[in-house]
């Protein structure tokens, strides 16, 4: 077989085409003459035809070609072993290892938190001045209006749901308990919990993986500072504090909804509304409720943190662990509210 | 006096199963620059922190003063820690904060000084790396080689008795990369300090070193002075010296 043209990705496919139309044991001489070129995949190419035409010659190979072809190979010295995937059972046993040993380590991680968390409320070294107050501006602060005009929003829609089946009993008034009651449970630190895993357990799972992968937190350790008390116990406090304002400002705007939809809707004078809140909500739910916001709280941190320290890779690994970090904080706070419902009002 | 200041023996380290670091010893001089190359990816910075602790290496010891580190507890190894400086490779500024914000945290952390004096220290340090006029500004507003200066300025506000640098001149052009060197060698003959640098540059090797380490797929090829490196007839070693003369 005569080749006429340059080898090169253009003439390649072409070759290819003839080549496979024709059988392969009668080929016995390949001839170069007319090669003046070949790029990488004419030197693939060649290596190919070596390996299907065992028995071949190729002949009037330039010297030319010849140094591309030592030059470029695709035969390695050293031999790239391609990983070998795992099979199903080593895949099981393998989540169930890691699972156990993901526990262990963020149960090292709870306790390391909620101990210096305790020591950083007396003494402050190896905290940075104003920190928590900072954290507190960002948890807090700065949520306030998302969170207030969200609480606000669910609790007119609710309202304004259960009014119309209310109003068909002529149980009008009974909106006051059922919108103070849902907020105070359940919806108040629910969509708080959720709102502040979104905009504050994200940033600190992405704030802590990119000091992570930019060496930072070694850094720190250099310095004979520990991280967590460096960068988590600021945010741990700030969280604690935060939250349980957050959430009586959700229950309160909540129920504002409420009132309005109330007073417009059913004609419920808002005197009557508020004080039949009062009357119905008991200091109880609200307890259990600011309890349970609080456990929340430490939840985001703890997950944010520990998917933060855990990170691999660079600049998407940030955004992985960020994005597990939410869903998996999400997941926890539905979970405990189920068993927070279980043991209290079952 | 004991004249070794790290004292590595038999460290494995791996990440995961692969074995990075095989079966490394090596000691290290006080009062010395030691230079530990190798091609990219062969275990430098892993094997730097593996000595300071970053990692939980898999088997083997070090010490470091003369203190086995491996199994000392915390508050015994921040006294050690206080006599280190390190400059990763990365820079590793804390970003949320001013560069002198930043070259005040050792400060703090392991020295009373009144806030006057410890300003001080930081201005010194700052017109030691030429960027007395970055103190205000925060690390994202700095170049890549700005970072490392601000960088190895950190490490060295509390002049430890040892230095650790991973790669500090890469990415400096070569008058500010010679400028470092210089600034090492001060450190070393002014502070009588024991200088670890991981570098790639050839020109450096040749001005700094006292003696180097050659790292090979995770094993030490070599330990000694730069000149009977040259002449140990090494083939990998040679060739990192040989390819480097290139053109
Ligand atoms: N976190 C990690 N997880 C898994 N493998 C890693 C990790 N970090 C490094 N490695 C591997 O360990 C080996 C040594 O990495 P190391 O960072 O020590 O190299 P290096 O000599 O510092 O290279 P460079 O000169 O490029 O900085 C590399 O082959 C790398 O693939
Ligand atoms: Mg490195």
């Amino acid at each position: 077989m005569n080749f006429e043209e340059p080898l090169n990705k253009e003439t390649i496919p072409l070759l290819m085409q003839q080549l496979d139309k024709l059988n392969a044991s009668n080929i016995d001489i390949f001839d170069f003459k007319q090669v003046e070129r070949v790029d990488s995949s004419g030197v693939v190419f060649i290596e190919y035809l070596h390996s299907r035409f065992v028995n071949a010659e190729f002949i009037n190979i330039s010297s030319d070609i010849d140094f591309t072809l030592q030059t470029f190979k695709s035969d390695l010295d050293e031999k790239i072993i391609e990983p070998v995937k795992p099979g199903f059972f080593e895949n099981a046993g393998d989540i169930i290892y890691k699972t156990l040993e993901q526990s262990k380590e963020v149960m090292y991680l709870v306790s390391d938190i909620l101990y210096w968390s305790i020591v950083g409320i007396f003494n402050h070294k190896g905290q940075r001045k104003d920190a928590v107050a900072q954290q507190m501006l960002l948890i807090g602060i700065d949520a306030i209006p998302i969170i207030g005009l969200l609480s606000f929003i669910l609790g007119l829609i609710l309202s304004l749901q259960s009014a119309a089946q209310l109003h068909q009993f002529g149980a009008d008034i009974y909106l006051a308990d059922l919108i103070s009651v849902t907020m105070i449970t359940e919806m108040g630190p629910m969509l708080t919990a959720i709102m502040v895993s979104g905009r504050s357990g994200s940033a600190i799972a992405s704030e802590i993986a990119t000091m992570t992968v930019t060496e930072e937190i070694d850094a720190l350790k250099m310095m004979a500072l520990n991280p967590i008390r460096f960068v988590v116990v600021p945010k741990f406090h700030a969280m604690t504090l935060c939250m349980p304002l957050l959430v009586t400002l959700s229950m309160f705007v909540g129920v504002l909804g409420g009132a309005i939809i109330g007073s417009y809707y059913l004609n419920i004078a808002p005197g009557l509304f508020w004080s039949r809140v009062f009357a119905i909500s008991s200091l109880r739910n609200f307890t259990i409720a600011i309890g349970k916001s609080i456990v929340f709280s430490w939840v985001i941190v703890i997950i944010g943190v520990y998917y933060g320290l855990n990170v691999k890779g660079g600049a998407e690994g940030v955004g992985k662990v960020t994005t597990a970090s939410v869903v998996a904080s999400i997941f926890w706070i539905i979970v405990l509210d189920a068993i927070n419902s279980l043991i209290f009002y079952y | 006096m004991k004249k070794y200041i790290i004292e590595v023996k038999n460290l494995v380290a791996k990440y995961g199963e692969k074995i990075v670091l095989d079966d490394i010893s090596v000691n290290i001089k006080a009062g010395e620059i030691t230079v530990i190359l190798g091609s990219s990816g062969c275990g430098k910075t892993t094997l730097l922190k593996n000595i300071l602790r970053l990692y939980e290496p898999y088997s083997g010891s070090v010490k470091i003063f003369d203190q086995e580190v491996t199994t000392m507890d915390e508050p015994e190894y921040n006294l050690i820690l206080k006599k280190i400086g390190v400059l990763f490779q990365g820079g590793a500024l804390l970003n949320s904060i001013s560069v002198g914000e930043n070259l005040a945290i050792p400060l703090e952390q392991h020295t009373k000084l009144p806030d006057v004096i410890k300003d001080r220290i930081i201005n010194l340090k700052l017109e030691l790396v030429n960027l007395a006029h970055a103190k205000y500004l925060k690390p994202s507003e700095l170049s890549g080689g700005m970072e490392k200066r601000v960088a190895l300025a950190r490490a060295i506000t509390l002049d430890p008795d040892l230095l650790f640098c991973d790669e500090p001149s890469a990415g400096l052009d070569p008058i500010t990369s010679a400028d470092l060197d210089r600034l090492i060698l001060n450190l070393k003959e002014k502070l009588n300090m024991a200088i670890v640098i991981v570098t790639h540059e050839l020109a450096s090797i040749h001005r700094i070193a006292d003696s180097i380490i050659f790292l090979h797929k995770g094993k030490m090829l070599y330990h000694g002075s730069l000149e009977a490196a040259e002449e140990a007839n090494i083939p990998e070693i040679t060739e990192f010296f040989e390819t480097g003369k290139f053109d």
